[in-house]
């Protein structure tokens, strides 16, 4: 059977269905529930897609659970509405990127996985007077640039080897000193360079002599030269810097050329603090050492959100932590200033205090943009897990070091 | 640091031979068709992806998974010539030449799109034994490679020199006009030797996945050397590839060990600008008459 509909009845119909979806959507005549944008910039596409798709999902994770929870309540209950940008993995789009933000009304923004990314950003979004919250972003140049909408939330570098090389010296400490020297290895770029020279620096200090400091390209396509050069050095433990792929060759040339460690103890390792190393590689995983990003796995808040990353079938990553993260920190950014103004945003967050993030960091205290209670943590392969070995307070395992010779 | 050198140098030669593996079909397509396939890079990854999807979904070997991966990566050779190549090129060199890069972008973002940018990498433990040969531990993957490389070069080059079809492929590369005259068809050679090129890349990712990686990035990591190694070895020379292929990771493993990781590649160019110098042609290529 045919229907038509002629224009008299078309009216009386649009009638009645304006008519019913009033009466059926109340909420929709009266007031509706005040909505509050925060952007999230981050490389979607292009070489870094794998930390920016993590990093989104970590933010996501927190607006739902800031939403469920009730959103902003100084706002009236406002809940949050995330503007989700690509950065496409290229330092100019993020920049270009910072426009669309603006004009789709954001408050604050968080990102951008890489240093690179979140220089050109911020740099564009202080002409907006538009906060960016750092997720990720350890090179010291972020911080430096005097910009008053810059917050780093997770700490730079510096911090990050200063902490790594003070563990180091704990756990060497514990055992004994066994470790009297090391091989530095690294990936040859910025990050590489200046952390290995920090390393480098620190390492007399402790009483470990470096022996061997090898820097390569990335991508580097054979580790058989570095396996052998740190074979032949007779160094005690590897400290690693590179990116997954080249730290994935790299452990498997070094089995390969039955190079004997205590430990590998990487600073920042692309692959030791990730989930799926651990998966594919569990054999050359065991007892990996790094000291990285992490959250505090015993805060109920955490493992709620451990919980949401597997019913989602992502991998848990620090990416998916430091995102999660930096919503909660623009969320009460927002909760205390009772406003999304930008300006108000940018007084906000330099006045934070806020402590109960998911990072096992202290209150937040932010000084010229760098978020001094900050500190990473040591983490360790142990089966199928990694768990968090150091500082104590945040422990889930106790660490194995030296590691066991390999049978 | 001498104790090192042997290794070093074995180490280097399986390495050149993966080189060699990629270099045989660039430098065959080069040789008839006389075009640089800026689509090898993106045709290799293809194949490594091809290898690993085949191992995670139905637990193909990537060894075994030659017996599928090659023939299908004819049949696309085949087509993307007669298809795409050859109609946008419309018989210029210098169109076949964007049409390629073209085609290399749209596959590396179509890759990038649909598989993300994740590293996928396959379990096999025996490919990642070692194999002791004089005092140097040598990845039992590579060495499988490296004999692959030898055999499969002598197996290109008795068809080329022994078979109708070689003959032919030779003919339409030295004489386009000539073999057309004598009744071969020209536009079939074209796309079978590209289809032949794109099989040997195909093969090179079956023998490299066990032990490496995919990504949609991973081309480039091997196309420049295999260029490298197709100028140097001499352009469409085959056996010149498999020589200069082995010689550059030679020469790679060498750089790698007395100047650095960083700076080891500097060998690999020194010795190629030494080649152009000194032998324009290339190693094994003949001289232009």
């Amino acid at each position: 059977m045919t229907h038509y509909i002629n224009r008299r009845g078309l009216l009386k119909a649009s009638g009645a269905m304006a008519l019913l979806s009033g009466l059926a959507s109340p909420s929709i005549l009266r007031a509706q529930t005040p909505v509050v944008k925060i952007g999230v910039l981050e490389p979607l596409t292009g070489n870094l897609a794998y930390n920016g798709t993590q990093c989104a999902a970590g933010a996501k994770f927190a607006a739902e659970a800031i939403n469920a929870a009730g959103g902003i309540k100084s706002m009236g209950g406002a809940q949050i509405e995330l503007v989700i940008v690509d950065a496409e993995s290229r330092p100019e789009v993020a920049a270009a990127a910072v426009d669309t933000l603006a004009e789709a009304g954001v408050c604050a923004f968080t990102g951008a996985s890489a240093s690179a990314l979140g220089l050109a950003s911020s740099q564009a979004a202080a002409k907006y007077d538009l906060a960016q919250v750092f997720s990720v972003g350890t090179a010291e140049a972020i911080v430096e640039r005097g910009l008053h909408n810059v917050f780093r939330y997770t700490p730079g570098v510096n911090k990050i080897t200063a902490v790594a090389m003070d563990n180091l010296k704990l756990l060497n400490d514990g055992a004994g000193n066994p470790v009297k020297t090391a091989a530095i290895i690294h990936e040859d770029g910025p990050f590489g360079t200046s952390m290995a020279d920090l390393i480098e620096k620190t390492l007399p200090d402790q009483g470990i002599t470096v022996v061997e400091r090898i820097a390569h390209p990335t991508p580097h396509r054979d580790f058989n030269n570095i396996a052998l050069r740190v074979k032949a050095s007779k160094a005690d433990i590897i400290i690693p810097s590179n990116y997954i792929n080249e730290y994935t060759l790299m452990t498997r040339a070094l089995q390969q050329q039955r190079v004997e460690l205590m430990a590998i103890y990487s600073v920042l390792g692309g692959a030791a603090s990730n989930i799926k190393f651990v998966r594919e590689n569990n054999d050359l995983a065991q007892y990996v050492i790094d000291c990285n990003h992490w959250y505090d796995p015993k805060k109920e808040a955490s493992q709620a959100l451990a919980a949401s990353v597997a019913a989602a079938g992502l991998d848990m990553t620090y990416d998916v932590m430091v995102a999660y993260a930096t919503i909660q920190v623009v969320a009460d950014a927002l909760e205390r200033g009772a406003s999304d103004d930008r300006l108000k945003m940018i007084e906000a967050l330099a006045a934070s205090d806020y402590a109960d993030s998911i990072m096992p960091y202290g209150p937040t205290k932010f000084v010229n943009g760098d978020n001094v209670s900050a500190a990473p943590v040591n983490l360790q392969v142990r089966g199928d897990k990694i768990e968090v070995i150091f500082p104590a307070e945040y422990a889930t395992a106790e660490p194995v070091f030296p590691r066991p010779a390999a049978g | 640091m001498s104790s090192l050198i042997l290794p070093a140098v074995l180490n280097g030669l399986t390495m050149g031979a993966v080189y060699a593996l990629i270099a045989l079909g660039l430098t065959l397509i080069y040789g008839v068709l006389h075009i640089i396939n800026f689509a090898h890079g993106s045709l290799l990854m293809l194949g490594l992806y091809a290898a690993y999807f085949l191992f995670s979904y139905l637990g193909i070997d990537p060894y075994l998974a030659i017996i599928f991966v090659v023939p299908a990566f004819f049949v696309l050779g085949y087509l993307l010539q007669r298809v795409v190549i050859a109609p946008m090129s419309a018989g210029s060199e210098q169109n076949v030449l964007l049409v390629t890069l073209a085609l290399s972008l749209v596959i590396d973002n179509l890759a990038l799109f649909f598989w993300t940018s994740n590293t996928r990498t396959v379990d096999i433990p025996y490919a990642w034994d070692t194999v002791e040969v004089l005092g140097a531990y040598l990845t039992k993957g590579r060495v499988i490679a490296f004999f692959a490389a030898l055999l499969v070069a002598g197996l290109m080059w008795l068809f080329m020199t022994r078979t109708r079809t070689g003959s032919a492929i030779r003919a339409v590369a030295i004489e386009k006009r000539g073999a057309e005259i004598v009744g071969i068809d020209v536009n079939h050679t074209y796309a079978l030797t590209f289809g032949i090129g794109t099989a040997c890349v195909a093969l090179a990712a079956c023998l490299l996945l066990p032990t490496f990686y995919a990504t949609p990035q991973v081309g480039y990591t091997f196309v420049l050397v295999a260029f490298t190694t197709v100028v140097m070895g001499g352009m469409g020379s085959l056996p010149g590839a498999l020589v200069a292929g082995l010689a550059l990771g030679v020469i790679e493993a060498l750089g790698g060990l007395f100047l650095g990781e960083s700076l080891g590649q500097i060998g690999i160019f020194v010795a190629f600008i030494l080649t152009l110098l000194f032998r324009p042609a290339g190693l094994l290529g003949r001289k232009p008459t």
